[in-house]
């Protein structure tokens, strides 16, 4: 492609041959990303969950730092986190699969967008709560895990879904280190046939056909579950 | 007020002489499984001051809202100054009718609102001057003209540069008023204009209307809790009850004769 | 790292990711102000052209979306983008969809009264629109807008996979040079962080300027909270699902 338009010759190319070629590898992909998919949304919830406990550390000294640093996350590519982590990491003399590097950055990067759902949903919990759990003479433990998060989870449980939609969305980045997921198998397999419209165009259909009835699904969640 | 109040007519009303203003004929509204108007038929002479009065839920103000084309009549027709306003003739049979009809029609016809609805990101002066320019294509310094002392009747002159966020309930009421009749309209609708007023704003509000009423011949056609005021300005009282009217006449006659069981039944709650 | 690579790549990696965020995010508000506005529109038809293209859009990934751009539209259209074009067309696309929620979110906040005080003064549609709607509607989508040109300035960095000369690029083509991969990456993870920053400081005077052209005058700019990046005075959007308005490319 260079400067302007110019004509690449025939228009009429679609070709069901190497959509079927393609499939095997497809469902490969699908694998990957979605191994990816599950093991970065587990990170993240959890991750997510610390963050949001550490925004309300009774000391700066933890609030100051972990706010710092999921604001830094939060406000930078994923793209470049990933490479850091990729080509960083070896330099630590830590060595990981490129897939596992991958869903480790997708978790952490999306734990920063998890913290604040949590953050919401734990201040939707009204304050008479907390004052009921203390005239009660609750531990903190028991505050938190018998009273305010079960109460929390029920409003934050759509908005994570939705994040998990997004990560899904995100997962082609991880061909960028090369993670055989979706992405990098049409990427392949176009190399190989130098037919590039079949492969992308059923990868891209593919991120519609799996994130569009999610987010219905979601929609009727959220409605049955908050109020 | 002189013949050179801001409300004397470059645009003569069509007879003040009595002639049919809005008729409604077999008018049904539903909404959902209720009906709100059965077959209503009622009509309003030009230069006339009609207050409606009922319990709520009667209808009154579905009224309003059918006349100021918020929401379309189910069954029957709706006419204003003699032309229809949701139906038009075609090859002489009636059709509902085209968004620009409807529109030069209900030129005719303000409405002055519940909750005031300014809008709040004009200041005074343009709330009032932006339909007189865009949609009658008045200039501009004449629609600020007109704005200023339509402000200036109202008591409010000196606010033509304040949003609508700092002025009172009361105030911002008042700028609706002006609003509404920059526009020259025929018909005023006025939907229970006082309700939303905290009690000590209520009377500059009326008494605001009281000297439209008393001083113009533009016809009014008024929903209203404050049966003094609509003792005051009326001409004719309508007492609906449950999509019907079920008695009309003068306020004298209406408020203290009243021969309808309801109305009696009405009022005494009421006053 | 040497002045020279400082110079020659880094510094004309940050005005081409500047480059891409503007053009993209200038496409992405005609498209949010097109398609939201067709979601209000009356009829039937464009509404459901309008929510076919935020559904379309909103659920492919924006790195396929760009590939595709750049990979198969040629063959199928027979003719080709310059690559800095295709990849503002794919993120002002995909941007743009989410854009166009928040501004039907928006249009349809405005209280129903104003669209009948605007019917009860004959105004058109369209009038209706442009002079009572919009003005109220706009000042409340800049929070999420902001959010949005944020996820948008990190989406920009999915074009270097693209081998266009973005800050990213720059960052690989330093790494293969230097070999030392902690401390370039370190910088532009700074670079990234220091303009968005800019970006929200930007959005939030814009914010305060358009609510005051329509009379409300919000507390002044606190000069403390700095850490605080995103809007405090939301009604937690992190808890409904429109609350979620970038995501695909690089939340």
């Amino acid at each position: 492609m260079s400067a302007g338009t110019h004509d690449t010759g025939s228009t009429d190319n679609w070709d069901w041959g190497a959509v079927a070629d393609f499939m095997p590898h497809f469902w490969d992909g699908v694998l990957v990303t979605l191994q990816v998919l599950a093991l970065g949304s587990l990170i993240s919830f959890s991750l997510g969950l610390v963050w949001a406990l550490a925004f309300r550390a009774p000391t700066r000294l933890v609030r100051w730092p972990v706010g710092l640093l999921t604001e830094f996350v939060r406000n930078t590519p994923l793209l470049v986190q990933l490479f850091f982590l990729f080509f960083v990491l070896p330099e630590w003399n830590i060595q990981f699969s490129a897939e596992t590097t991958g869903t480790l950055a997708i978790g952490l990067h999306y734990s920063t967008y998890t913290a604040q759902v949590y953050r919401a949903g734990i201040d939707a919990v009204p304050v008479g709560q907390w004052e009921a759990a203390k005239a009660l003479s609750l531990s903190y433990r028991r505050t938190w895990t018998a009273v305010i998060l079960p109460q929390a989870v029920r409003r934050v449980v759509p908005a994570l879904g939705n994040y998990v939609i997004a990560m899904l969305k995100d997962t082609p980045l991880l061909a960028g280190i090369g993670v055989l997921e979706l992405l990098q198998r049409s990427r392949l397999e176009a190399a190989q046939t130098f037919q590039y419209t079949e492969a992308l165009t059923v990868v891209g259909v593919a991120f519609i056909l799996i994130a569009y009835p999610s987010s219905l699904l979601l929609r009727a969640l959220e409605r049955r579950l908050v109020r | 007020m002189s013949a050179d109040t801001p409300l004397s007519k470059e645009r003569p009303n069509p007879a003040v002489d009595g002639s049919e203003l809005i008729r409604f004929d077999r008018v049904v509204k539903r909404f959902g499984a209720n009906t709100v108007l059965d077959e209503l038929d009622f009509s309003v002479a030009s230069g006339k001051h009609v207050t409606l009065i009922g319990p709520s839920g009667s209808g009154k103000t579905t009224i309003l809202r059918l006349l100021m084309t918020l929401i379309k009549p189910d069954e029957g027709t709706i006419k204003v100054g003699g032309a229809y306003l949701t139906h038009e003739e075609k090859n002489g049979r009636l059709v509902p009718a085209g968004e620009k009809h409807v529109r030069e029609v209900r030129k005719n016809i303000g409405m002055v609102f519940q909750q005031f609805n300014l809008f709040p990101n004009m200041k005074v002066l343009r709330n009032i001057t932006e339909a007189p320019v865009t949609v009658l294509g008045l200039p501009k310094d004449e629609a600020e003209q007109r704005a200023r002392d339509l402000l200036d009747l109202v008591g409010l002159g000196d606010k033509c540069d304040a949003y609508p966020t700092q002025l009172s309930g009361g105030q911002q009421q008042r700028v609706a008023i002006a609003r509404a009749l920059a526009m020259r309209p025929q018909v005023l609708l006025l939907d229970e204009v006082t309700s939303a007023l905290d009690p000590e704003l209520v009377a500059g509000v009326l008494d605001v209307l009281r000297d439209i009423a008393h001083t113009t011949d533009i016809t009014m056609l008024c929903v209203t809790h404050e049966m003094n005021f609509a003792r005051d300005i009326s001409d004719q009282v309508l007492m609906f009850d449950a999509g019907r009217v079920i008695e009309s006449g003068p306020p004298e006659k209406i408020f203290s004769d009243p021969e309808h069981e309801r109305t009696r039944e009405f009022l005494s709650a009421v006053l | 790292m040497t002045a020279g690579l400082w110079e020659h790549w880094v510094l004309p990696g940050i005005w081409i990711t500047v480059q891409l965020t503007l053009y993209s995010a200038a496409l992405a508000t005609a498209v949010a102000f097109g398609v939201g506005m067709a979601r209000t529109h009356r009829s039937r038809l464009v509404r459901f052209f309008a929510a076919f293209y935020t559904e379309v859009f909103r659920g492919t990934s924006a790195l396929v979306l760009m590939f595709w751009i750049f990979f198969v539209l040629p063959q199928l259209a027979g003719w080709a983008l310059v690559p800095m074009w295709a990849a503002v067309l794919a993120l002002g696309l995909s941007y743009g969809a989410y854009g166009a929620e928040v501004v039907r979110g928006a249009l349809n906040a405005v209280a129903p009264a104003q669209r009948e005080a605007g019917v009860a003064l004959s105004f058109t549609p369209w009038q209706r629109m442009r002079l009572i709607l919009l003005p109220q509607a706009v000042p409340e989508m800049i929070p999420s807008f902001c959010n949005l040109l944020v996820e948008l300035l990190k989406g920009t960095a999915l074009v270097s996979l693209l081998g266009i000369g973005d800050v990213s690029f720059a960052a690989y083509l330093v790494r293969l040079a230097t070999t030392e991969s902690a401390q370039i990456y370190s910088i532009t993870l700074i670079i990234y962080f220091v303009l968005a920053f800019l970006l929200t400081r930007g959005m939030k005077v814009l914010e305060r300027r358009a609510k005051a052209g329509i009379g409300q005058f919000p507390e002044p700019l606190s000069t403390g909270g700095w850490l605080r990046f995103r809007r405090s005075d939301a009604k937690s959007p992190e808890l409904s699902s429109t609350g979620v308005t970038g995501g695909g490319a690089s939340r």
